[in-house]
């Protein structure tokens, strides 16, 4: 380059550096663009509400994130927690992934070292967005990694605005699949990059990326088994290579190691059925690796065949009998009920109630793949398409991740987050190609036959096209008229992401908002009406009965202790609940007594038409009740079986403790214009039992829209 | 019950004839009364006791120092006592306001009482007389009984004192009125000549009381008037020279009522609102200056969602709304915030310095505060701050980091303790600032943006490789 004395191709050069300044600039700025976009749209819960955590889960994460501001690390990783699943208690320290809270109040430190007087919530509320904007940065380098810059740019755009990535990572959505798709992503790329670069920096870059995720979320056993599936893949089809070695020994046994000091995970990756397949992989390849080594060595190929016989049976051999023992001696847990359920979707149904009773381990409807993919759905198979054509270390592992991801998206609604990333890059690939092959023929001018010859080895589409074309005189304008459509479609998702994340995605559920006969916005702030009178108007040391749905919201908001909450890991403490919650008051009131409590919280939809009142989540209770303690029968409840809750409905639920608690009162409450009093709205029937009668239990509190109802557990009559 | 009234009774007049037998031996005092009326007003939780003494100098010398006397437990529950000197005849008086201050009277008071001293402007010749207006405002005065109430009963208190007026002086003629909030007396102690016409009791007239004569009395009537009480209030007023003040209150509000007990029924409140807690009281009313703007009310979980903001250009009116109506014994917490433009509060002064003025008070309307904290919070880098206020307060400095401080921010604390809305006055924080430390944010800011992009350029223009 030194030796170029030319003027003309000095000029050549500077024009040409400056074409390509204007790209990186161009490149830059849009990905700042996405980047910023990808927060903004996140923001729609805060601007319309206010900078609140969402849901059920993030309080916890709040509420311990709180606890490690204020106390320290090792506090906080030593804490005991007396608030909840009393008289239990839990483990806190010891059974959560600390990721996203040591992320949070990272943040929070910097923030404050740089003097930004910031609060920790603001700081949870956002973090979500940011680890998006992040997100979108990391898929633009994947997509550079497994295709070109441009696919990476397409898939940083679509990611930014996928609303099956938003629905997880609005403002407010403090929870852990908020920093992992990024750790997910992140280790993804980190490892493709090693696998393509052989480099030993790149690898460890993705054992500390593993690390991340696994301190981050329970969804890492998804890298633990993809990872080694792909390396496997590319034994298979002869693509082993010393790059892939380098990538997965180093990788592996470093991310084990570093995956270990997490106490929840703790010896899991050598114990545990669900990571067994890493380490098998990890065996395989160093028996490939003594093999190619031994190929080397002998050159008789007759020689090689024989013990290449020999030594794969012995692994086989030995592998089998070690992972036999292990199982049959207990060393090696079998798999666990919720890795099963992804296997067979219906085995949590009929195993496992309390898996199954939660709404987002249903298998997914084929409507909210389409709500949450829009045209990637249709762009996910072309993308497929090209990656084929187009074999690569990178592309196969973009498409293992992309069917496996969608599989399991299929058994399990929560899991569509997971392919989301792929879904995005397979579908950015997609366009970018398609794009790429249509501006190429319009910019070809009279150069068809050339571009049709360069192209015909990487875009078929656009090659057969060209020859197509050469004999039509309306390849530009067919040209033209395809680019205007692929830019239609994406501007139908770019409408399709934004109203989704608007009107779906956006909301608190914390405070209900409905719209008023006149139209104006109507909000039910009912929930932390009540919260917040439990933790101003009970005694400091109050324990409350509720469903575990509402127990992190309680202990976070209401500061009072709970019996059971959203951290499912007692299950015969939960069929206790359920069990009070489905008998007659005179019995659960000995449940109730055992377990010393003070207040029990009924939520309550009938006034408002509210519908995911515990009502309608009742039957769920009974069957967890069930499951541990026979008594409780199922049929009991329903009426030939229908379940209902007007006059037909089965006397057993008329007068179990959950309906009385709901309906206390009700009878007398006018609801509806024309409509009987005791109309419950949610069901839109009137209740069977207006005379609802309290012998141990009396009215604490009930909210001014009667969504939450407190009753005081009344003290044991003094004997005479 | 009645034991115990009889008890109260059998007590007081012993100490009532000891204290008349000692009162003798006290040193002559050189005023009389020639007529005292007290007027009681009962109709809130804030008791405002009106007395109007008509002081004659019996004595040889001009006088001018007149003594006020109080019970132990009166004092405690004191929050404020004013005094004004009435001139002038008929339609024509003019009334001056008296500094008054607690003393000890120098010899054993002969019952256990505290003193103030009202200073009169002129001292009173020998003979002469004048008319003192004073007022007491007692807090935390009237004793709910029954203590526990449940939710459709109504909120019956007591209210204790003496039907004839403590005072060291002798008092020629006295009367005193109570006012209760409503017609509902339960009962209460006749001295005679006792009289009650509608909402209205009246004691006396009772003639020639010697000093310290004592007759306790009580009522016991209905107060359904909400209790609200601030137990602490937290008011931090930060000043910004970029035009904002910015006024953070942190309320913890309680009804000191009687204690709610059993059942809250939300059908019988819905229904049936008069019948049903009426002691109980959910809305509040804030008065806030005018020009308010970005008010908010939220507490530790979130915005509170109950809450309407009426302005205009005089003043402006927040009516809060906490998250559940409070019944007798329920506390609630939050948070009221706004902003200000800065013009209306903040002046020089002819001596280059600032100053800042201020109300010193509570912005609930009708609002007892326990305890009252004022932080004004001064631009970083002030210096000399010296607070004015017009009543005897607290006060101390400490320093608070917000955004980008580097040395912190000077904050005056200022603390006043059983704060009433009488007190309502302005006060004044005289500072020093120079201008150019307002720059001192920004340059920082902007310095931090270059040194980034100025890194930038030099990690494009290095090459860091190891291979060539």
């Amino acid at each position: 380059m030194a030796t170029m004395p030319a003027s003309a191709s000095d000029l050549l050069k500077s024009f040409k550096l400056k074409t390509k300044q204007q790209e990186l600039l161009i490149r830059v700025s849009i990905l700042c663009l996405v980047y910023i976009l990808a927060f903004i749209t996140r923001l729609f819960s805060v601007l319309r509400y206010e900078s609140m955590i969402h849901e059920f889960d993030p309080y916890f994460n709040y509420r311990t994130t709180l606890y490690l501001t204020e106390n320290g690390f090792y506090d906080f990783w030593n804490w005991f927690d007396y608030e909840s699943w009393y008289p239990l208690g839990r483990i806190v320290g010891g059974t959560l992934y600390p990721g996203l809270m040591v992320t949070a109040v990272l943040i929070y430190r910097i923030l404050r070292f740089l003097r930004f007087a910031v609060h920790i919530r603001e700081v949870c509320v956002l973090t979500a967005p940011f680890f998006a904007s992040n997100t979108t940065l990391v898929a633009y380098f994947f997509g550079k990694e497994i295709w070109d810059s441009g696919a990476g740019l397409v898939a940083a755009i679509l990611i930014a605005i996928c609303p099956g990535y938003i629905s997880r990572s609005v403002a407010g959505s403090y929870d852990n699949e908020g920093v992992a798709i990024f750790a997910l992503l992140f280790t993804f790329y980190v490892f493709v990059k090693a696998v393509n670069t052989g480099s030993l920096a790149w690898s460890l870059a993705s054992a500390f990326g593993y690390f991340y995720m696994v301190s981050a979320w329970g969804g890492y056993v998804f890298i633990i088994n993809l990872i080694p599936l792909y390396v496997l893949v590319l034994l298979i089809t002869g693509r082993y290579s010393m790059r892939l070695y380098v990538a997965y020994n180093c990788m592996y046994i470093l991310g084990m190691l570093l995956a270990m000091q997490i106490r929840f995970v703790g010896f899991q990756h050598v114990q545990s059925g669900e990571h067994m397949a890493a380490m098998g992989v990890f065996f395989l390849m160093q028996v490939f690796y003594f093999l190619d080594w031994v190929k080397h060595m002998l050159s008789d190929t007759k020689l090689f065949q024989a013990f290449l016989r020999i030594t794969v049976t012995c692994a086989v051999a030995v592998g089998g009998i070690a992972l036999g023992l292990g199982m049959v001696s207990g060393y090696i847990s079998p798999w666990t009920g919720r890795f099963y359920s992804l296997l067979d979707p219906t085995y949590a149904k009929d195993h496992i109630p309390i898996i199954a009773s939660v709404s987002e381990h249903q298998p997914t409807a084929w409507s909210s793949f389409m709500f949450d993919f829009h045209i990637l759905l249709f762009l996910f198979p072309a993308g497929l398409y090209f990656c084929f054509k187009r074999l690569s270390d990178a592309t196969i592992f973009i498409v293992m991740y992309g069917l496996t991801s969608m599989y399991f998206a299929g058994v399990m609604v929560r899991l569509i987050l997971v392919a989301t990333p792929a879904v995005c890059l397979i579908s950015a690939i997609a366009v970018s190609a398609t794009v790429k092959n249509l501006t190429v023929l319009l910019r070809s001018k009279n150069k068809v036959v050339q571009t049709g010859s360069t192209k015909g080895s990487g875009g078929s589409k656009s090659s057969s096209k060209a020859l197509l074309d050469q004999s039509q005189p309306f390849q530009k304008n067919g040209a033209i008229a395809l680019l205007f459509g692929a830019f239609y479609l994406l501007s139908r998702y770019a409408t399709h992401c934004t109203w989704v994340t608007s009107e779906a995605y956006s909301s608190p559920s914390i405070v209900l908002a409905a719209r008023g006969a006149h139209g104006n916005r109507v909000i039910f702030d009912d929930y932390r009406e009540a919260y917040f009178w439990l933790r101003q108007n009970t005694p400091q040391d109050a324990k409350v009965m509720s469903w575990w749905d509402y127990g992190y919201q309680i202990t976070a908001m209401g500061n009072r202790t709970v019996i059971v909450d959203n951290n499912t890991w007692n299950n015969t403490h939960i069929a206790t609940v359920g069990r009070a919650m489905s008998s007659y008051e005179d019995e659960a009131i000995e449940i109730i007594r055992s377990l010393d409590v003070d207040y029990v919280l009924v939520v309550f939809g009938g006034v408002t038409g509210y519908s995911s009142d515990d009502i309608n989540k009742f039957l769920w209770m009974v069957r967890i009740g069930g499951g541990v303690f026979p008594v409780i029968k199922e049929p009991d409840y329903l009426v030939n079986g229908e379940y209902r809750v007007d006059k037909g409905a089965a006397p057993k639920m008329l007068n179990c403790l959950m309906y009385k608690l709901c309906y206390y009162r009700f009878g007398e409450m006018l609801t509806e214009y024309g409509k009987p009093p005791g109309y419950d709205r949610a069901r839109g029937v009137e209740i069977g039992n207006k005379d609802v009668k309290l012998e141990h239990l009396e009215e604490a509190f009930t909210t001014s829209n009667w969504i939450v109802r407190i009753y005081r557990v009344k003290p044991p009559n003094n004997r005479w | 019950m009645e034991a115990w009234i009889r008890a109260r009774v059998t007590l007081a007049l012993t100490l009532f004839a000891l204290l008349f037998f000692v009162s003798r031996s006290s040193p002559p005092l050189q005023f009389v009364i020639s007529n005292a009326e007290r007027r009681i007003d009962l109709s809130s939780h804030i008791i405002n006791v009106h007395l109007t003494l008509k002081v004659e100098n019996t004595g040889t010398r001009p006088a001018s120092e007149v003594v006020l006397a109080l019970t132990p437990t009166e004092v405690d529950h004191l929050a404020m006592v004013d005094a004004l000197a009435i001139k002038g005849k008929r339609k024509k008086t003019t009334s001056v306001r008296l500094e008054v201050k607690p003393t000890e009277l120098p010899d054993a008071p002969p019952i256990d009482a505290k003193y103030f001293t009202i200073y009169l402007a002129d001292p009173l010749n020998s003979g002469e007389s004048t008319t003192l207006e004073v007022l007491y405002v007692f807090t935390h005065f009237l004793e709910p009984f029954p203590a526990e109430i449940a939710q459709s009963e109504s909120q019956l208190v007591f209210y204790h004192d003496t039907a004839l007026i403590l005072s060291p002086y002798h008092i020629k003629q006295q009367t005193t009125f109570i006012k209760t909030p409503s017609t509902k007396v339960e009962s209460f102690i006749r001295v005679e000549p006792t009289k009650r016409v509608g909402t209205e009791i009246k004691y006396g007239p009772y003639e020639d009381c010697p000093p310290y004569s004592i007759s306790p009395i009580h009522v016991h009537f209905e107060n359904n008037s909400p209790f609200a009480v601030v137990e602490e209030l937290v008011q931090e007023i930060e000043i910004s020279h970029w035009g904002n003040i910015q006024v953070t209150g942190h309320y913890t509000l309680v009804h000191a009522g009687a204690r709610h007990k059993g059942v809250f029924s939300r059908v019988d409140y819905q229904s049936r609102q008069f019948s049903n807690g009426a002691s109980s009281f959910r809305y509040l009313l804030a008065r806030l200056p005018a020009r308010v703007h970005s008010v908010y009310y939220r507490d530790e979980i979130g915005n509170i969602s109950s809450s309407h903001l009426r302005t205009n250009s005089l003043k402006s009116e927040l009516e809060i709304e906490p998250r559940y109506p409070l019944f007798g014994g329920w506390k609630a917490t939050f948070v009221i915030g706004y902003g200000l433009p800065l013009q209306d509060f903040l002046f020089e002064s002819s001596d280059d310095k600032r100053y800042l003025n201020f109300t010193f008070g509570c912005p609930l309307i009708g609002m007892v505060v326990d305890k009252l904290t004022i932080k004004v919070v001064l631009p970083e880098g002030s210096t000399d701050p010296s607070p004015v206020v017009p009543f005897p307060v607290e006060h101390r400095l400490e320093a608070k980091y917000s955004s980008l401080d580097v040395i912190g921010r000077t904050v005056v604390v200022l603390e006043k303790k059983n704060f009433v809305p009488m007190h309502n006055s302005h006060f004044q924080v005289y500072y020093t600032f120079n201008p150019i430390f307002m720059l001192a944010e920004p340059l920082m800011l902007a310095s931090a943006f270059f040194m980034f992009f100025v890194a930038c350029v030099a990690y494009i223009h290095i090459d860091l490789s190891i291979r060539k």
